[in-house]
């Protein structure tokens, strides 16, 4: 067992997976020399040279875009956004090359890649360094969207990114990067993508978050056990696939629903959540599914902007409280 | 076994050659390949808008008619192992490549049996065992994609050269300057092939560009050059050269070859936007009669040069009945073939990375 933050964490799921197969390379703004904007890649240059550590131009449609020709030619590219704000450069890439292949070519052809890089806001970045933009891929067969909340995930499921044999995007938390320390195996593991993880039982009101927002969820469900309210977070780790079961057998548990995310509100991941929750376990619920989530503007840059736009412990509490009087 | 098969085969390279190209003994040998090859892609694209005036083609048919000459002259040399990234007018490129009438006919025919299996139509399918990278619908945006696999052949420790095409139009798009960037910094191996037809659906170039479209490739340090597209011996010489130099790991090449898109857009365009007599003018210079003169004025009789070859017309005219009688898909089938959810290594992998130092990027 060793500690490791999560920044860490992900830069040993890249590091061990570049050492145990030659066709994982990285390509990125950045990424070589100087070891990435937020120091995930660091080291890498030193170990694997230039060839397998690509800095890139600031061309984020040609990173995706040479990440996908790699891919199909049977290597298992890392591409880095360097912000994943920027990801909306190389959406055509993503979206119609990306993850139609495998379909345009019958079932006779795969796309090995992971596109991933650092989301999310409270750092105080700004509109175009703070966005959450996972639902976005969520509409896109063919895609599989991952956004981990602990260290330990975050190394088992870009593991799992890696070796998976679909374009993944995998969204990193950057709140989360230098705050969260666990201490986390030596071994080698993976988490299987696909596959929500409870984390934190409880009877009274089910919450499903993803993203740095499991853990304000828990702070959440720590200070409603003063409430003698039972809360159980369900981390969804991975967006799509979704793990419907888990989502299901919790609802039907504990007969009321809510969703937090960091997104904004409308259009949000948690709409389909919730419309899930309606089509199929409509005669559990006890009350109406509740989503709990960012305003409905850009991530704004002022503190006080950026806390009133961001869900927090406290929305979390009261939403969970008028939930549970409903 | 020479030298050159050898070293092919070191190299991790499939010796296989697809159409003749590099086999080809002679200049006699060279000229009949080309010749039949461009009636094989002008006959199939015939029959393909004839069956479309027969309502018998769902999808959108872009005729490649009057530009053979470029997908015949720069595919015609390539190793199997080399690949293409063709794009709508480019279903030539298929054929010379090596993917088989019957399987192309059957992609514009929705069918189960089509590479795509019924799920898109024409170009935006391929086989990568063949070396044949689909495009989409959104143009220029296979070039990045041709980038990254030709420097994954080099990863793979193969000689192995992507030829990328586009048209003139195309070059207005960021994908193209991003990847021909890209490219230039790191000597990808990958000609570029921009086919100059004159218009942009109904745009005209002037309105598309306002420098020599071939011009945009010396930004990237690239040679870059106009040719006439029509004459395929041009064509060829000039691709196999920009191939050669890729191979040796000099990097690109820009090659503009001009031509005229005889046809509409596609075939719902009737293409009145367009000066009658500039069409005229154009049917003069078409490649096939081009070749035809040259190889009769070169020891060619008449009796060598059919119009087109009985095993042609044989050929397109099995690859319609078979497409006619594969069945279509299921409709069920519309959820098939999204994910791979096999562990591992993907089947068609190449040979194990053998990452090389590379002298421009550093270590």
């Amino acid at each position: 067992m060793h500690e490791v933050t999560f920044l860490g964490a992900i830069r040993e799921a890249i590091g061990e997976e570049m050492r145990r197969d030659p066709s994982v390379f990285v390509l990125g703004e950045d990424v070589g020399v100087y070891g990435g904007a937020f120091k995930v890649t660091d080291g890498f240059y030193k170990e694997f040279g230039a060839q397998r550590v690509i800095d890139t131009p600031i061309s984020e449609s040609a990173i995706v875009g040479v990440a996908i020709g790699a891919a199909i030619k049977g290597m298992r590219p890392i591409a880095e956004m360097q912000f994943m704000d920027f990801i909306s450069c190389g959406f055509d890439q993503i979206v119609n090359e990306a993850a139609t292949y495998r379909y345009r070519y019958g079932g006779n052809l795969s796309v090995p890649m992971v596109v991933r890089g650092p989301s999310g806001g409270n750092v105080h970045g700004g509109l175009f360094h703070s966005q959450s933009r996972e639902a976005w891929f969520t509409q896109v067969a063919g895609l599989k969207v991952v956004m981990p909340a602990t260290a330990y995930d975050a190394k088992g499921l870009l593991k799992a990114s890696i070796r998976d044999n679909n374009p993944v995007i995998f969204f990193e938390h950057k709140y989360l990067y230098r705050r969260v320390k666990e201490t986390i195996p030596d071994d080698d593991y993976i988490v299987p993508l696909g596959k929500a993880r409870i984390a934190s039982e409880g009877t009274d009101l089910t919450i499903i978050t993803w993203g740095a927002m499991v853990q304000h969820c828990l702070s959440a469900a720590e200070l409603l056990e003063e409430d003698a309210l039972n809360v159980e977070v369900i981390d969804l780790r991975t967006l799509l696939p979704l793990d419907k079961t888990t989502i299901l057998e919790s609802v039907k548990k504990t007969n009321r629903a809510m969703i937090v995310y960091e997104a904004p509100r409308t259009g949000g991941y948690g709409g389909e959540i919730a419309a899930i929750l309606a089509e199929e376990a409509f005669e559990y619920l006890d009350a109406p599914v509740v989503r709990v989530a960012s305003v409905d503007a850009h991530v704004p840059f002022s503190p006080p902007l950026e806390k009133y736009y961001l869900p927090n412990v406290t929305d979390i509490v009261e939403s969970a409280r008028k939930l549970a009087k409903y | 076994m020479d030298v050159k098969t050898n070293a092919s085969r070191r190299k991790g390279g499939a010796d296989e050659r697809v159409s003749g190209g590099e086999a080809a003994q002679s200049r006699r040998e060279l000229l009949a390949g080309l010749y039949y090859q461009l009636w094989r892609v002008r006959h199939f694209e015939d029959s393909v808008a004839r069956l479309n005036k027969q309502g018998k083609i769902l999808g959108g048919v872009y005729s490649g008619r009057g530009q053979e000459a470029i997908v015949v002259g720069t595919v015609f040399g390539l190793r199997r192992d080399d690949m293409i990234a063709p794009v709508h007018r480019d279903i030539g490129a298929f054929l010379v490549k090596g993917m088989s009438a019957r399987l192309v006919m059957a992609q514009i025919m929705a069918r189960e049996s089509a590479p795509s299996r019924g799920k898109d139509s024409w170009t935006h399918t391929g086989d990568i065992e063949i070396g044949i990278i689909g495009s989409t619908s959104m143009l220029a945006s296979s070039m990045p994609i041709a980038v990254g696999a030709g420097l994954a052949a080099r990863m793979q420790g193969m000689d192995s050269v992507v030829v990328s095409f586009f048209g003139e139009g195309s070059t207005a798009r960021g994908d193209f300057h991003e990847a021909l960037n890209f490219a230039g910094i790191h000597k990808a191996p990958c000609v570029w092939v921009c086919e100059n037809n004159q218009y942009a659906y109904s745009t005209p170039t002037h309105l598309e560009s306002p420098v020599p479209f071939y011009k945009r490739g010396e930004a990237y340090g690239m040679p870059s050059l106009a040719i006439d597209g029509n004459d395929v011996l041009t064509v060829y010489e000039t691709t196999m050269q920009a191939v050669e130099r890729a191979r040796r790991g000099e990097g690109g090449t820009v090659i503009e070859c001009v031509t005229y898109r005889m046809e509409g857009h596609s075939e719902a365009d009737q293409a009145t936007y367009r000066d009658r007599a500039e069409v005229e003018e154009w049917r003069k210079k078409d490649p096939i009669l081009r070749l035809r003169s040259h190889m009769l004025a070169n020891g060619f009789t008449e009796e060598e040069l059919p119009e087109p070859a009985p095993s042609i017309i044989d050929e397109v005219r099995d690859a319609i009945d078979w497409a006619t009688r594969s069945p279509l898909p299921d409709g069920r089938q519309a959820v098939e073939d999204i994910y791979d959810e096999s562990a591992g290594v993907t089947h068609w992998a190449s040979p194990y990375p053998n990452y090389v130092r590379i002298p421009w990027l550093g270590r």
